[in-house]
């Protein structure tokens, strides 16, 4: 290695300027859009694939069955019925899965969240960024699925539009907290848990397949203290068209809750863990 | 650059950095020495304003890390002692990113990479991931990323720990250059050698606390002397000899490996100890440098 040319700038000669000072928490958020640059071409394609699969199979085939003989469910065929049902718990799946491992990796791993702390970044910054980014990647999600749910009939009315925003924000009621548990972990054998007896039984028995009047008593009031009972709830009133609209503003609302609460303790387990 | 006044940092009960008080001044580079949790990393993490402080004053570029973070952030380059790149990006992608942390345009990001890149020798990577380079390959880049937003001031944590010696030297010589322009340098090291040859200054610190202070060559005058030499027996005798030699020296030193004489005249006690006819394996005599003064200072020899 040799040490002889000469050195190719000098200090101070340069200035760095932007007209318009981007947000710090957007710049955390640019970050991910990097990472996503290099997988975006297999998320789509899986973003496209699971509704079309869980559609055909379970949507149209399983759904045939279920109309010929009970005549749709709650009054609307099986597909459309359970469309909805699966992007609410797809968003759930993705909101929870994003901040899982990513963020404990941005903390113990990789330690991105350590780079963006030496860089101009606090630590709301970085978690408000990285949190915008989940978001983002649920609205992209979330429209992909309703394109395809479109194209197999199941969107009845214009509110269906309106379940963009809402699966953003079923996906983010679980987003948020899971942000807030994952900055405290420092094994990922917690995340295996949530996702056998906590995720994959709510995904079983929110509503998504079978309406909720279908389970015992008990598990029906517990349905309804979850959030996905409510983002499945929204979402399909929205798809359906059939909107009552304090009851789905209700929805939003308790969805919005668990998304502030969750917030407010990430901001906290998130300064506990990066500020020492 | 940085003021820092009876600076504490306290983790619950331990206290890690116990009342320090430093001025590193502009186009200086400053050392902070010391074994392993002797409170440097600490230091580093209060003047980098990632890591608040328990008590006394500090500040940095004139501000105040407790509220003005960001805006010293932005005119500080930080090399931590874990690098944190990111290893499934390019190496170019790595510097663009941080860069954007900055809220640097593209445009200047690329221009000022790519003469990075050249400084760190990582031309040839700039497309390759982070994660198969090696070891040196991270550190030079890691420091280039410190310097993407051309920084007044350069935090370095341990720059070459872990690196092999052509490697070291060739941080370094970066490292002086980067010196040589102006820019301030904050260094903590464990290495000697390291020392001598990039801090400007250097505090010993031990237990929190400052042992000493001064430049190199200050250091090894006030608190060793010229010359010192070492005396190898066969393992295990060094504590029954050390009595016996003690006296040709003004001060003595035992070792697991070896005994210490300090001296001003190291030819003269080496004569003495030949003519005891103690027949020691191997003998050596030096010129004292920074490790004995570490050595005086804390009882205890640097990587232990």
């Amino acid at each position: 290695m040799s040490t002889t040319e000469p050195v190719t700038f000098e200090h101070g000669e340069f200035v760095p300027s932007r007209r318009v000072t981007t947000p710090m928490w957007l710049r955390a958020a640019l970050y991910w859009g990097y990472q996503y640059k290099r997988t975006w071409r297999s998320s789509v394609v899986t973003s496209f694939l699971i509704p079309v699969l869980y559609l055909t199979s379970m949507g149209v085939a399983l759904g045939s069955l279920i109309d010929k003989h009970s005549h749709g469910v709650a009054g609307v065929s099986y597909v459309s019925y359970l469309a909805p049902g699966l992007l609410a718990a797809t968003c759930m799946q993705i909101g929870a899965n994003d901040t899982m491992w990513p963020v404990m990796g941005a903390i113990k791993w990789m330690r991105t969240y350590l780079a963006m702390l030496a860089a101009p970044l606090d630590v709301y910054d970085v978690l408000l960024g990285h949190l915008a980014w989940v978001a983002a990647r649920l609205g992209i999600v979330v429209t992909i699925y309703l394109s395809v749910m479109a194209a197999f009939g199941t969107v009845h009315s214009a509110w269906g539009i309106a379940a963009l925003p809402a699966g953003v924000l079923t996906g983010m009621a679980f987003g948020v907290p899971m942000a807030a548990f994952s900055a405290t972990q420092d094994k990922d054998v917690a995340f295996i848990t949530l996702y056998r007896f906590v995720v994959i039984p709510l995904f079983l028995f929110s509503g998504t397949f079978f309406p909720i009047s279908q389970l015992p008593r008990v598990l029906q009031y517990l349905a309804y203290v979850t959030p996905l009972f409510h983002g499945v709830a929204l979402c399909r009133d929205l798809t359906l068209g059939q909107v009552h609209l304090w009851v789905d503003l209700g929805h939003a609302a308790y969805l919005g809750l668990w998304l502030a609460a969750g917030y407010l303790i990430a901001r906290r387990t998130f300064a506990k863990r990066l500020v020492v | 650059m940085v003021e820092a006044h009876k600076l504490e940092k306290r983790f619950g009960d331990f206290v890690a950095v116990d009342g320090v008080d430093f001025t590193i001044a502009k186009g200086e580079s400053f050392g902070f020495l010391g074994p392993n949790g002797a409170g440097k990393t600490s230091t580093m993490r209060m003047i980098s304003c990632i890591s608040p402080v328990s008590g006394g004053t500090l500040r940095v570029l004139g501000m105040d890390p407790a509220t003005e973070g960001a805006q010293i952030r932005a005119r500080m380059g930080l090399v931590p002692q874990e690098d944190s790149l990111d290893l499934d990006l390019t190496v170019l992608d790595n510097l663009m990113i941080y860069g954007r942390y900055f809220d640097m345009p593209k445009k200047v990001i690329r221009q000022r990479a790519d003469q990075l890149l050249e400084f760190a020798q990582l031309t040839e990577r700039a497309n390759d991931r982070v994660d198969p380079l090696s070891g040196g390959m991270k550190r030079r880049l890691t420091i280039a990323r410190a310097l993407i937003s051309d920084p007044d001031l350069l935090i370095l944590d341990e720059p070459t720990t872990g690196l092999d010696p052509q490697a070291r030297h060739l941080l370094w010589d970066r490292l002086y250059r980067l010196k040589q322009q102006g820019v301030t340098l904050v260094i903590t090291t464990h290495y000697m050698d390291e020392a001598e040859q990039l801090c400007d200054r250097l505090v010993v610190m031990d237990k929190g606390r400052f042992a000493a202070e001064g430049s190199p060559r200050q250091l090894i005058e006030q608190h060793a002397t010229k010359e010192v030499v070492e005396l190898r027996f066969e393992p295990g005798r060094h504590e029954e000899i050390a009595p016996q030699v003690a006296g040709l020296a003004q001060r003595h030193e035992v070792l697991p490996d070896r005994i210490l004489l300090y001296t001003d005249d190291g030819d003269a006690a080496l004569a003495e100890v030949a003519a005891m006819e103690l027949a020691p394996r191997s003998t050596l005599v030096r010129r004292s440098t920074l490790e004995d003064v570490f050595l005086r200072l804390t009882g205890r020899t640097l990587v232990d």
